[in-house]
């Protein structure tokens, strides 16, 4: 059984499985393992499409192997979903021979939380609370990729500030995201001290967003319309302060990483993906342009004016985990150009729009005008109401392409709303990095993906 | 340590309260990180709030090596099985802390997929509010936990 299900009408003679010409939604032939408890889990015995799909066997390549699986000397083992290097509660099953992976099947849905669903019954304003949580690592892209989804629906135009602050606050993200996915690559292959430097910079940045948006994560500071709030006072300085100690930072982990033997040994060669196998995946992000692939959306799809600041797309060459790291280490130099950037040339302005259907009214308008009073209470209870139609629109976030889906019916709430999650697609590249790799390199390659589980399962 | 010292280095106590003054004082957390209040977690034990002032910067990866579980972020109908089971592997004395408003209540996610509640699998000793908590919020959870295991009586705030 070679064909993926969908194209052909046939019946696989060993697994008992029919597949259909179209697939509409309800006619499929019910298939008791599909979603009986332990459908998931992977079996000695397994052959036909099942087994291929697991082998990463959707590009011919070299690594596709057609041995028959003998049971005395393969054993399958679980790691996690309860384990310290899976980055959250992915649960892997892996074959093995000796210490050799032969299959690797991620299990994922230990953190569905139902986001998509939940964020059917909140109207677009409170539409940001809910998605901020998906990626947790990087909640003001989430915020900014819904924000501009709605804006697209409502067909509203943010002023210049508003736009130059969204940039400023999701690049300084990508570097507090890419300092924790530094960090958490180093302690899972033993380098203790870059978990320490990781997070001690993180704080940095976390100071400025608490000063901000109140918060230190989950900030529902990017809303349809613009931001919530105009930057703080004293918020040159501290984006300053930023701009100069985190490059001598830097520094310190190449010193640390950049050319350790054990790092080196650990890291290169190890986890190879190809640009062939990320197109076929849909794998985006540092994982394919450490592959080769210049690939950014910031630079071939441009939103919130990112397109007037200067940068480069910085790429690899072997699409290993070092290439990764490198990826990510010389994403945080761009990004600090781009913030130094935002925050040389930040317009003056209102930092939301004009709109008094879509932004509450400033607080000062609403002790002197019944109008502005009207509109925030209506804009706080029922929300504003696009017209009918949906909205994709795609921000560069640090781990790839964050999408967002909106079909509006009308209402103050979306009917669907959809987030094209990059974790969940990188993810798909676990089978094909590990197999015929050794059990040890399993950590340095999910760490180097960069999984965060709130974004795979939602 | 001393209740009463005697002028020739001799210190007495009572087993009890040496044994409560132990358990509080290397209490190892489980690494149990499920979601955003994991990473807050790990901010705790890192370089900037260090959790190690306080005697427990030793995550162990093993629950049977563990004492105190930090339930840190939501918890989904999923993984309720799972989390009932690394407790269950915990030896006794244990207790339970639920960090955030989705482990302690549901938080904003009043739907099919989450547990409302980790109480309802676990027995909690300590609910620490926020969404996520910083890491204050934590340590201030953890030092009342403690509080509560030396007086032996529940401590409020």
């Amino acid at each position: 059984m070679d064909e993926a299900p969908g194209r052909t009408v046939s019946a696989d003679q060993e697994t008992d499985t029919q597949y259909v010409e179209e697939w509409v939604s309800g006619t499929e032939v019910p298939d008791e393992m599909a979603t009986g408890e332990g459908a998931q889990e992977m079996a000695l015995q397994e052959s036909g499409y099942r087994f291929r799909e697991q082998l990463g066997a959707v590009v011919t390549d070299d690594y596709l192997y057609e041995e028959e699986v003998s049971e005395d000397e393969r054993m399958i083992i679980n790691m996690g979903p309860q384990h310290p290097s899976t980055h959250g509660v992915l649960r892997l099953q892996l074959e093995l021979e000796g210490e050799m992976i032969k299959r690797c099947k991620p299990v994922i849905g230990y953190l569905h939380t139902g986001m998509e669903k939940t964020a059917e019954t909140l109207t677009f304003m409170q539409g940001p609370t809910n998605v901020t949580r998906m990626d947790y690592l990087a909640p003001l892209h989430n915020e900014l990729a819904f924000s501009l989804a709605t804006e697209k629906l409502l067909g509203v135009e943010v002023p210049p500030r508003a736009a130059a602050i969204r940039v400023l606050m999701t690049e300084l993200n990508r570097i507090s995201s890419h300092l924790v996915a530094l960090a958490t690559n180093g302690m899972d292959i033993g380098a203790i001290s870059m978990m320490m430097y990781g997070f001690r910079e993180r704080e940095l940045i976390l100071a400025f967003f608490e000063k901000t948006t109140g918060l230190r994560m989950n900030h529902n500071y990017i809303r349809p319309g613009g931001v919530a709030a105009d930057l703080p006072p004293g918020w040159r300085q501290d984006v300053a302060n930023i701009l100069k100690t985190i490059p001598a930072r830097l520094g310190q982990y190449d010193d640390l990483l950049k050319e350790n033997p054990i790092w080196l040994s650990r890291t290169q060669g190890v986890g190879v993906i190809t640009a062939k196998e990320c197109r076929a995946y849909g794998i985006t992000g540092p994982i394919l342009r450490g592959t080769g692939v210049e690939w950014d959306l910031r630079k071939v799809f441009p939103y919130s004016g990112i397109d007037q600041y200067e940068f480069d797309v910085p790429v690899g060459a072997h699409g290993d985990v070092y290439d990764r790291y490198r990826v990510r280490v010389e994403e945080i130099i761009q990004s600090l150009r781009i913030v130094e950037q935002a925050a040389e040339r930040m317009p003056k302005g209102d930092f939301r729009a004009d709109d008094r259907k879509v932004t509450p009214p400033p607080r000062a308008r609403i002790d002197e005008s019944m109008e502005a009073l009207i509109h925030h209470f209506k804009i706080f209870t029922e929300g504003f109401r696009p017209p009918p139609g949906e909205a994709y629109t795609a921000v560069e976030s640090p781990r790839g392409e964050l999408g967002c889906y909106l079909v509006s019916d009308g209402g103050g709430k979306p009917w669907r709303c959809h987030i094209r999650a990059p974790s969940f697609y990188n993810l798909q590249a676990l089978p094909v990095m590990l197999a015929e790799s050794m059990v040890a390199d399993t950590i340095a390659t999910i760490a180097s993906l960069d999984p965060v589980m709130g974004d795979v399962d939602r | 340590m001393a209740r009463r010292s005697t002028p020739g280095n001799i210190v007495t106590t009572t087993i009890d309260w040496a044994a409560r003054w132990a358990q509080t004082q290397s209490m190892w957390p489980a690494t149990f990180g499920l979601a955003c209040c994991a990473i807050e977690m790990m901010a705790t034990g890192t370089a900037h709030n260090d959790l190690a002032r306080f005697g427990m910067e030793v995550f162990r990866a093993s629950p049977r090596q563990a004492d105190l579980m930090i339930v840190a972020g939501r918890v989904s109908q999923k993984m309720a099985p799972v989390l009932r089971q690394v407790y269950d592997q915990m030896p006794e004395p244990k207790w339970v802390i639920s960090m955030g408003a989705c482990a302690s209540t549901g938080g904003m996610f009043n739907n099919y997929a989450l547990v409302q509640g980790v109480d309802q699998v676990v027995p909690v000793d300590m609910y620490v509010p926020g969404c996520p908590p910083g890491p204050q919020s934590l340590m201030h959870g953890i030092l009342t936990l403690q509080r509560q295991i030396m007086t032996g009586q529940k401590v409020s705030g």
